[in-house]
C-alpha cells in the first residue's frame, strides 16, 4: 500500500490476498492443532491408558461360569453322615443359545412334567438373566425324565441336561431342627452381599439350623469355567477351568443312632428332648418332634406341604430345644434343694403335709397328703407343700441365684440362630419387671417351678448334668471348637450327693418315676419328674383338650454312681412327667448302654403308630402331594 | 509427477503421489473391513473395494474438466440440492417419518450428503463475485449466511445432527478464508460460549443427560455410553502395536457397536495399535496438506477459496469421526471417509478430491501457458 489509494479495486485486491493467506494460515494451525490434539489422544488411549483399557477389554472378553462347590458334609461324633450331598439330574436352559422359546418350554414342560407356575417361574428368571447366565427349568428330575431330555437334546439347543449335587439328610425329620436346611438364595441374600455365586442356578445356603450358622465352613469355593463370550453371549471357546474346592466337613458332638432312636421313640407327640455327655458337655441328642422333612425344603417346599406344616398344633417348624419355653414344673426341686442345703437347711427338718398349704389368703393345693416329708421323700415323692413352706424361710434372691447357677434360664454358646433361654424369677427381677414387691406366693410358685419360671428343654439337660458331674458344664455341638476349661460346681460335695441320692430315690425307690426304671444289669438312672400347669394352679388332672393338658418333663442322669450322660425331656401336653416324659428317657437312656434292648422296646410302640418315623413320614409326603394335586385340581 | 518415456502423457500427468495416499487409505479400509467381518470380503469389503474404484475413476476423470465449468455450475448445483432436499422433507412429510434419501429407481441419493462440496462452491463463487471492497459490508455476510442456513435448518429436521454440523462447519471456514471480519468470528465464538450454560439450563433432563454422558461415558456403560466406552476400550486395549490383524476381540466379539462403519477407525487400532492410526492420521493429514497447497497455488480467488474449502470438507470428517471415536465428541454419526463402509462419504470425498485435481491441473497448465 502506497500513498492515497486511487484504484481502490487493486489495492483491496492486495489487501484480499493478503487476507487470504493469512486466513489460511490461522485455518492450517488450526488443523495441525487438531491433528495434534488427535495424535496425543490416541497416544495417551494407547500408552498410558493402555493397561486399563486392555484389562477392561479383557473382562468383556473372558466371562467365568460359575461351578457351584459341593458343600461340606455334616457328620456325627463318629462320622456318620448326618447331612451330605447326594447326585441329582436337573436341567439348565441358557436363554442365549435357545432358537425358538416357546417351542423349548413346551417340549420340556411335557418332558419333564412342568406345571404351569414353573413356566411361569423360568419365563420370568429368562428374562432377568444376562448374557452367558443359565436358567434352572428343573433340579431332581428323576432318571427317566432326565434321559428323556437328553435323547431329545439335538432339537433342543441351549438346553443343558447336568448332574449336580442336592442336599441329602438321611435321618430325614430326625436331625431337622439340628441341622435346619438349605434353599436358593433369596434376592435379599444377593443384595447383601452381590456374589455372583448366589445366583447360580442349583447353589444352596443354610437357611437355618447349622446349615445356617455353619454356612462359612459348609460353602467351599466355587470353581470356574473361563469362556470367551461375544457380547451377545454366544460362545465363541472354553478356556482352561479352575477346579471348584467342596467346603470343609463339619464333625459334631451328636450321636447319629441316638439322635435318630430319640427322634423316632417320640412317636407322634410333640416335645423334645436333650441329651450330653457328663464328661464333656457334648450334646449327644438335640431333637424337637415332630419336625418338617427338611430334604424337601432342599427343593422348594410346595405351598399345600408349608400350610399343612405350619397350621399344624405340634408346630413342626418350631426348634423346641433352643425356642420352646416351658414352666419347669417340679423338675426344679433339685436344684431348690441344692439352694436350701447351701442356706443351711437341715435336711434331716421335716414339714406335714396335709395335701396343701395356706400362705397368706390362698390355699395351695399338694398333689397328694404326703404327710411328714424330709427333704430326701420331699424330693422323691415330689411333695410340694416342703417346698413351698421351705422357700418361705429361706432367701428367694439367694435360692434364684443358685438355680440359674446350675442352668434353668442361662442363654448358654451354641451355633444355633435363635435362642430363648426364659426366665429364672428373683425378687430383684419382678421388682425391676413387673415394679412388685415379691411375695410369698411368688416363693411358693417360684420353689415348684411355676409362676413366672420359664426354661428351654437344653437347659432341661444342663441341669441334671451339672448336678451329676459337680461341674460347671456348658453344652457343646461341634467336636472341633477349643474345649473351654470346666470348672467345678461351687457347693458343698456333700449337699451334691445328697440330691444326687435323692434323684436315685425317685426312679429306684419309692418316687414318682420308679415306673421308668433301667432295666438294665448294674445300671441305675437317677430322675426327676414334673408337670408344668398349662391351664390354671388347681385345675389338674385329666383334661380331655390335649391342648389343655399338662406339659410332662424329665430330667435324668445314669449310671447313679458314675454319670455318663444326662438328658431333659419334655413331652407337651404329656400329662404328668412320669407317665409321658419318663419312659422316654428310660428307653433313650437304655439306648446308650444297650442299643439292642432299646430298639425290642421301641418295635412294639411302632407297630401301635403304625410304622417307624420314615415309613410315617413318607406316607406324609404322599399325602401332602396328594393334596396339592387334588388342589391343583379344584383350582383349575 | 512421474515422467517418464514409456509412461502417456495424460497418465504422467495425473497427481500419483495424491492418488497412492487415498489408495492407501482405503486399501487400510479395505483390510479393516475385511477383519471386522471375521475375515471375509463380504459383506463389506468387497462392495467398498468396487464402490471405491468406481468413485476413483470419476474422480480422475472429473480432473479434466476445467474451472470455468466449475465456476457456472455452482449455484444451478446448489439449487438442485435444495430442492432436492425440500422433496425428502415432503417426502418424509407425506410418508409420516424421518426421511434422508430419494429413490430415483437406480440409486438412492442422499442429498446433504451432495450439499457438503456444493456449500463450499456456492460460496467460493460468492465471495468470488463480491466485489472485494464489499467483504467488510453487510451484504458480504447475509447472503452467506442465508446460503448456509437454509440447508442446515433443513437437514437438522431430517433429523441429522452430524451431516448439518459439517455444512455448518464448511460454511464458515468459507466466509473465514473469503475475509470476513475477525470480529464476527470472535463475538460468535463468545455468543456461543456465554449460549451453552444458559442452553444447558434449559435442556430436557434427558438431554443433559446426553451431555453428561458424552463427559462421562462411564458412568453409563451399558446404556448411551456403551459406544464411546466400548470404542475407547478397543483403542487403548490395542496399544503400540495393536492385537494383530484379524485378533481384535473388541470388534470380532461383537462388543464395539458399529465397528464397521462409524466406529471402524476403533476396529482398526485395536488390531494395528497406535502406529496403525498414527499412519491413518499423517496419511489423511497429507491429503488435507495437499489440498491446502492447491489453494494456495491458486491463480484465481474462485480457485483459492473452493479448494480451501473442499480440503476443510475432507478435514472436518475426519477430525470430527476420530475425535468422536476417541470420546472428545458426541456421537454424531459422522463416518471415517475410505476406511467406514457406506458410499455416501466416499463420494463425497471422492468428489472433492476430484474437484481438487481439476483445480491443480489447471493451476499447472495454466502456469505452463504463462
Amino acid at each position: 500500500m502506497k500513498g492515497p489509494v486511487k484504484n481502490s479495486k487493486r489495492v483491496t485486491s492486495a489487501y484480499q490476498s493478503m487476507t487470504f493467506s493469512r486466513r489460511m494460515l490461522l485455518a492450517g494451525g488450526a488443523q495441525v492443532a487438531v491433528g495434534g490434539v488427535l495424535i496425543g489422544r490416541l497416544g495417551w488411549l494407547s500408552v498410558a491408558e493402555n493397561e486399563h483399557y486392555q484389562l477392561l477389554s479383557e473382562s468383556n472378553r473372558v466371562q467365568l461360569i460359575i461351578v457351584p462347590p459341593r458343600r461340606g458334609w455334616i457328620v456325627d461324633r463318629k462320622g456318620k453322615p448326618i447331612a451330605i450331598n447326594r447326585s441329582d439330574f436337573r436341567v439348565d436352559i441358557i436363554p442365549e443359545q435357545i432358537e425358538d422359546t416357546e417351542q423349548t418350554l413346551k417340549t420340556l414342560a411335557h418332558l419333564l412334567d412342568l406345571s404351569v407356575d414353573d413356566v411361569d417361574r423360568i419365563l420370568k428368571d429368562m428374562k432377568a438373566a444376562r448374557g452367558y447366565q443359565p436358567v434352572q427349568v428343573a433340579e431332581n428330575v428323576p432318571y427317566e425324565n432326565y434321559a428323556k431330555v437328553v435323547v431329545r437334546l439335538p432339537e433342543l439347543p441351549g438346553v443343558q441336561p447336568m448332574r449336580g449335587f442336592s442336599r441329602f439328610y438321611p435321618d430325614g425329620p430326625a436331625v431337622a431342627h439340628l441341622v435346619g436346611f438349605v434353599g436358593a438364595a433369596s434376592a435379599k441374600d444377593y443384595e447383601r452381599d452381590k456374589n455372583p455365586l448366589l445366583i447360580t442356578p442349583g447353589f444352596k445356603i443354610g437357611k437355618d439350623g447349622l446349615e445356617k450358622t455353619l454356612e462359612d465352613r459348609l460353602r467351599g469355593t466355587p470353581g470356574g469355567q473361563r469362556v470367551e463370550l461375544t457380547a451377545r453371549g454366544k460362545l465363541v471357546r472354553e478356556l482352561e477351568p479352575k477346579p471348584d474346592r467342596s467346603g470343609n466337613t463339619v464333625k459334631l458332638t451328636i450321636d447319629q443312632g441316638l439322635q435318630q432312636y430319640v427322634a423316632r421313640r417320640m412317636g407322634d407327640q410333640s416335645g423334645a428332648l436333650v441329651a450330653m455327655d457328663v464328661a464333656s458337655g457334648d450334646l449327644l441328642a438335640f431333637v424337637s418332634m415332630p419336625a418338617y422333612d427338611p430334604n424337601s425344603f432342599s427343593g422348594g417346599i410346595g405351598r399345600t406341604e408349608w400350610r399343612m406344616l405350619s397350621e399344624n398344633d405340634h408346630i413342626p417348624l418350631l426348634n423346641k430345644v433352643t425356642q420352646g419355653l416351658y414352666p419347669s414344673g417340679s423338675t426344679i426341686k433339685p436344684a431348690m434343694a441344692l439352694a436350701f442345703l447351701k442356706q443351711g437347711v437341715d435336711p434331716k427338718r421335716r414339714v406335714f403335709c396335709p395335701g396343701g398349704l395356706r400362705i397368706g389368703n390362698r390355699y395351695f393345693r399338694c398333689d397328694a397328703a404326703h404327710g411328714s416329708m424330709d427333704m430326701h421323700s420331699a424330693i422323691e415323692r415330689s411333695c410340694n407343700t416342703y417346698f413351698w413352706a421351705t422357700g418361705l424361710i429361706t432367701d428367694p434372691e439367694q435360692t434364684t441365684e443358685m438355680v440359674q447357677y446350675l442352668g434353668y434360664g442361662q442363654q448358654f454358646d451354641l451355633p444355633i440362630p435363635t435362642q430363648r433361654f426364659g426366665t429364672m424369677p428373683s425378687p430383684e427381677w419382678l421388682l425391676k419387671k413387673y415394679q412388685r414387691k415379691w411375695q410369698g406366693y411368688d416363693t411358693a410358685n417360684t420353689s415348684i417351678g411355676q409362676g413366672y419360671v420359664l426354661i428351654n428343654p437344653m437347659q432341661l439337660a444342663v441341669m441334671p448334668a451339672r448336678l451329676a458331674s459337680g461341674k460347671l458344664l456348658a453344652p457343646r455341638l461341634l467336636m472341633a471348637g477349643e474345649r473351654k476349661p470346666i470348672t467345678g460346681l461351687d457347693v458343698d460335695p456333700t449337699h451334691l450327693e445328697f440330691v444326687q441320692k435323692a434323684m436315685a430315690a425317685v426312679v429306684n425307690e419309692h418316687g414318682t418315676a420308679v415306673g421308668s426304671k433301667l432295666l438294665l444289669d448294674g445300671i441305675q438312672m437317677a430322675g426327676k419328674t414334673g408337670t408344668a400347669q398349662v391351664f390354671k394352679l388347681g385345675a389338674r388332672g385329666h383334661q380331655s383338650s390335649w391342648a389343655l393338658r399338662d406339659h410332662a418333663l424329665f430330667i435324668a442322669f445314669a449310671p447313679v454312681d458314675r454319670p455318663r450322660f444326662a438328658m431333659g425331656c419334655i413331652i407337651e401336653h404329656g400329662g404328668f412327667g412320669a407317665s409321658a416324659a419318663a419312659p422316654i428317657v428310660r428307653d433313650s437312656m437304655t439306648y446308650l448302654f444297650d442299643q439292642q434292648k432299646a430298639m425290642d422296646a421301641l418295635a412294639p410302640l411302632e407297630a401301635q403308630w403304625g410304622g417307624t418315623l420314615a415309613e410315617r413320614n413318607a406316607r406324609q409326603a404322599a399325602q401332602f402331594k396328594a393334596l396339592a394335586a387334588a388342589k391343583l385340581v379344584r383350582t383349575t | 509427477m512421474i515422467s517418464s518415456a514409456i509412461i502417456p502423457q495424460p497418465l504422467a500427468k495425473l497427481p500419483w503421489r495424491l492418488i497412492f495416499l487415498v489408495a492407501g487409505i482405503a486399501m487400510i479400509g479395505l483390510m479393516t473391513l475385511y477383519s471386522a467381518a471375521g475375515g471375509s470380503i463380504r459383506p463389506w469389503a468387497l462392495k467398498q473395494a468396487i464402490t471405491f474404484l468406481v468413485f476413483l475413476c470419476i474422480a480422475i476423470s472429473m480432473s479434466w474438466v476445467k474451472e470455468s465449468t466449475i465456476k457456472s455450475i455452482a449455484f444451478p448445483l446448489y439449487g438442485a440440492v435444495l430442492v432436492m432436499l425440500v422433496m425428502v422433507e415432503l417426502l418424509g412429510f407425506v410418508t409420516k417419518g424421518a426421511q434422508r434419501w430419494l429413490d430415483v429407481g437406480f440409486i438412492r441419493l442422499q442429498p446433504s450428503e451432495f450439499m457438503k462440496p456444493a456449500i463450499v462452491l456456492v460460496l467460493a463463487r460468492f465471495y468470488d463475485l463480491l466485489p472485494a471492497g464489499d467483504i467488510r459490508k453487510w451484504r458480504a455476510i447475509w447472503p452467506a449466511v442465508a446460503l448456509i442456513g437454509v440447508p442446515a435448518v433443513l437437514i437438522l429436521v431430517q433429523p441429522d445432527l452430524g451431516t448439518c454440523m459439517m455444512v455448518l462447519l464448511g460454511g464458515i471456514t468459507m466466509m473465514f478464508i473469503a475475509g470476513v471480519p475477525m470480529r464476527l468470528f470472535l463475538a460468535g465464538a463468545a455468543a456461543v460460549a456465554v449460549a451453552a450454560p444458559i442452553a444447558f439450563s434449559m435442556m430436557h433432563d434427558y438431554q443433559r443427560k446426553r451431555v453428561f454422558i458424552f463427559m462421562d461415558p462411564e458412568s453409563d456403560p451399558l446404556g448411551a455410553g456403551y459406544h464411546i466406552s466400548q470404542s475407547k476400550i478397543a483403542i487403548g486395549s490395542g496399544g503400540i502395536f495393536g492385537k494383530g490383524f484379524l485378533n481384535g476381540s473388541q470388534s470380532h466379539l461383537d462388543y464395539l457397536p458399529e465397528g464397521h462403519t462409524d466406529f471402524a477407525f476403533a476396529t482398526m487400532v485395536e488390531e494395528w495399535g497406535l502406529v496403525g492410526g498414527l499412519l491413518v492420521i499423517f496419511a489423511f493429514g497429507a491429503v488435507i496438506r495437499w489440498g491446502m497447497m492447491v489453494s494456495l497455488n491458486a491463480k484465481s480467488r474462485f480457485a483459492q477459496l473452493a479448494a480451501a474449502g473442499l480440503s476443510a470438507t475432507i478435514f472436518f470428517y475426519v477430525s470430527i469421526n476420530l475425535m468422536m471415536v476417541m470420546g472428545l465428541a458426541p456421537v454424531v454419526g459422522i463416518p471415517l471417509p475410505l476406511v467406514s463402509f457406506g458410499g455416501s462419504a466416499v463420494m463425497t470425498v471422492m468428489l472433492c478430491l476430484g474437484m481438487l485435481m481439476a483445480l491443480e491441473r489447471q493451476q499447472r497448465t495454466t502456469s505452463k501457458l504463462a
